[in-house]
């Protein structure tokens, strides 16, 4: 690669990431697969379950350095280092990179002292009240809450509580947000709620989504990564087929296999 | 010609006649647990309560023929050494807690720990008693409070323990995610998102082990002996000294030829029930306010 391609790719790309080989013990979970992440936009991760995108996106903010058996092979580049370099301490990468999980997890504790949490952990010395309404603000969830900080996280609805977690994660100002199937445990107006709330995220924020369902990757996704899960060698090991602008990727699939998976002959 | 079921119920089939006898069973065995509880309470009500006043608390203890007399220090003593014992135990069975649940999932030492435990909870209490007595009363040369405390705290460890562990357990993993997601430490997991959700049944495992410490004779008997003044009296260093309890207190006089020694016992036994009867109560309030 020349110096000038990588200048390019290090103006829009925030992470680029290259994995080569993620393994669970001695089983392959995911091979060969560069996904680059852009700028400001909101990158969609699709496939058929166990083909690796959870697998992928966790490795992004080294969660999955909770599995013990959890190897990692590859590299993944985000302000100029690999995440995975020997120096890079997973807690601190965490902080950079927020996360959102697929069943939505508030502490129990105030609604406040959720979306201040972050702000806690890294000794944010300045207006706690401001940024607390501000992340709830940008999580489209001021006006609910509003009058009641003070409660307990859990009493709110599923959705509510899911936009809870992502006012928690955008509180420290991360520049990335990885969310894994976050809608996935909500009905369909708290997922609409919360997919026009990452579109309004992207002016400030890079997202990614992991998301078995195409319509919202098709509605919310600027980039598309199709994965599939290769069972040739015996194994189920994931990997990426193809990544590309949503639009191209929806309408006009560079492989065989993106098109028999758009059009649902295998799932 | 075509059979309707009968569904009527009947009282004379064997299965409903079985159903009846064993359910009946079950029913009186209930009743019957909550007996011993019941009639001490009402004995001690009868044969301790006609002594209750106000000079208990803060008499002490009479000699052979006196009249009257209470057993304040031996309250003050109680009191003393179960704090010591709790001051000792809570923080030991609560980290042992954290490194059986958070860091010794399938370990070898968190197995023989846990084993360890389970074992300690059904050990005759007189032999903790005699493990502080060689460990503390022999080694400082007298009876004390603190050798007391040490022996109770030996029987609280292994109930604190096990209950901390469990109610960290308790703790939706979601929760553990989200907080590693979000930068935090294992430390500030533990500290700041898993321990304050489990505050709650681990504070009912500690008084429940404070309750059933606070009756207990034998341990006592060799290490805080007994004291007919009351602690600190002297001054700091009676810390080192033989110390009252209400326990020890109740073993002596219920064996004394006198009267008014006897009525003293009774009441003492009152003030100890009630005691515990109120930790207990209070640790079911709290435990249902986490539901």
């Amino acid at each position: 690669m020349t110096s000038a391609q990588t200048a390019t790719l290090t103006d829009d790309v925030v992470i680029d990431c290259k994995v080569d080989k993620i393994f669970y013990g001695n089983f392959l979970a995911v091979r060969d697969s560069d996904v680059p992440i852009y700028k400001n936009k909101i990158t969609g991760f699709i496939g058929p379950s166990g083909c690796g995108k959870s697998t992928v996106l966790k490795s992004i903010n080294r969660m999955n350095d909770l599995v013990r058996i959890f190897r990692f092979e590859g590299r993944i580049h985000f302000e100029g280092q690999d995440l995975y370099g020997t120096n890079v301490d997973p807690v601190s990468v965490r902080r950079h990179i927020g996360m959102v999980f697929q069943q939505p997890n508030p502490f129990s504790m105030s609604i406040y002292e959720n979306v201040a949490f972050g702000l806690r952990l890294n000794r944010y010395k300045g207006d706690y009240d401001a940024r607390v309404e501000e992340a709830l603000r940008g999580a489209a969830l001021w006006k609910e809450v509003k009058d009641k900080l003070q409660n307990n996280g859990m009493s709110l609805s599923g959705g509510q509580q899911q936009r809870l977690c992502i006012a928690r994660a955008i509180a420290t100002k991360p520049t990335v947000i990885l969310m894994d199937e976050p809608c996935s445990a909500l009905d369909p107006i708290a997922t609409r709620q919360v997919e026009e709330l990452m579109i309004g995220l992207k002016s400030e924020y890079t997202v990614v989504i992991v998301t078995h369902n195409m319509q919202q990757a098709q509605r919310v996704a600027d980039k598309t990564a199709f994965f599939s899960v290769d069972i040739s060698q015996g194994g189920r090991t994931g990997y990426l087929v193809e990544m590309n602008d949503t639009g191209k990727l929806f309408e006009n699939p560079r492989e065989q296999l993106t098109k028999e998976y758009l059009s649902g002959e295998f799932s | 010609m075509k059979n309707t079921p009968n569904f009527n119920k009947s009282f004379t089939d064997s299965r409903a006649l079985k159903s009846i006898f064993l359910s009946t069973i079950t029913v009186l065995c209930a009743v019957g647990a909550c007996i011993p509880l019941f009639s001490v309470l009402v004995m001690l009500i009868m044969r301790g309560g006609k002594r209750l006043s106000f000079e208990l608390f803060y008499a002490l203890p009479p000699t052979a023929f006196d009249t009257g007399g209470g057993f304040g220090n031996a309250i003050v003593g109680t009191l003393f050494m179960v704090g010591i014992a709790a001051l000792i135990a809570v923080p030991f069975g609560i980290l042992a807690a954290i490194y059986l649940a958070e860091f010794g999932e399938n370990g070898k030492l968190a197995e023989i720990a846990r084993f360890c435990a389970k074992t300690m909870t059904g050990i005759p209490s007189i032999l903790a008693g005699v493990l502080a007595y060689a460990a503390v009363v022999m080694v400082t040369g007298t009876y004390s409070a603190i050798a007391g405390g040490v022996a109770l705290s030996i029987l609280m460890i292994p109930t604190i323990m096990l209950t901390a562990e469990e109610s960290i357990k308790m703790v939706p993993s979601a929760m553990r995610e989200a907080a590693v997601g979000m930068g935090c430490t294992k430390t500030q997991v533990m500290w700041k998102v898993m321990l304050p959700v489990a505050m709650p049944g681990m504070i009912t495992g500690v008084m429940l082990a404070v309750a059933r410490v606070s009756g207990e004779t034998a341990p006592l008997l060799f290490t805080a002996l007994f004291s007919d003044y009351w602690i600190f009296q002297g001054g700091a260093g009676d810390i080192m000294e033989p110390t009252a309890s209400l326990a020890v207190l109740i073993y002596n006089f219920s064996g004394m030829p006198f009267e008014n020694q006897i009525e003293l016992a009774w009441a003492a036994s009152l003030v100890l029930v009630t005691m515990v009867f109120i930790i207990n109560i209070i640790s079911r309030m709290l435990f249902q306010k986490k539901k």
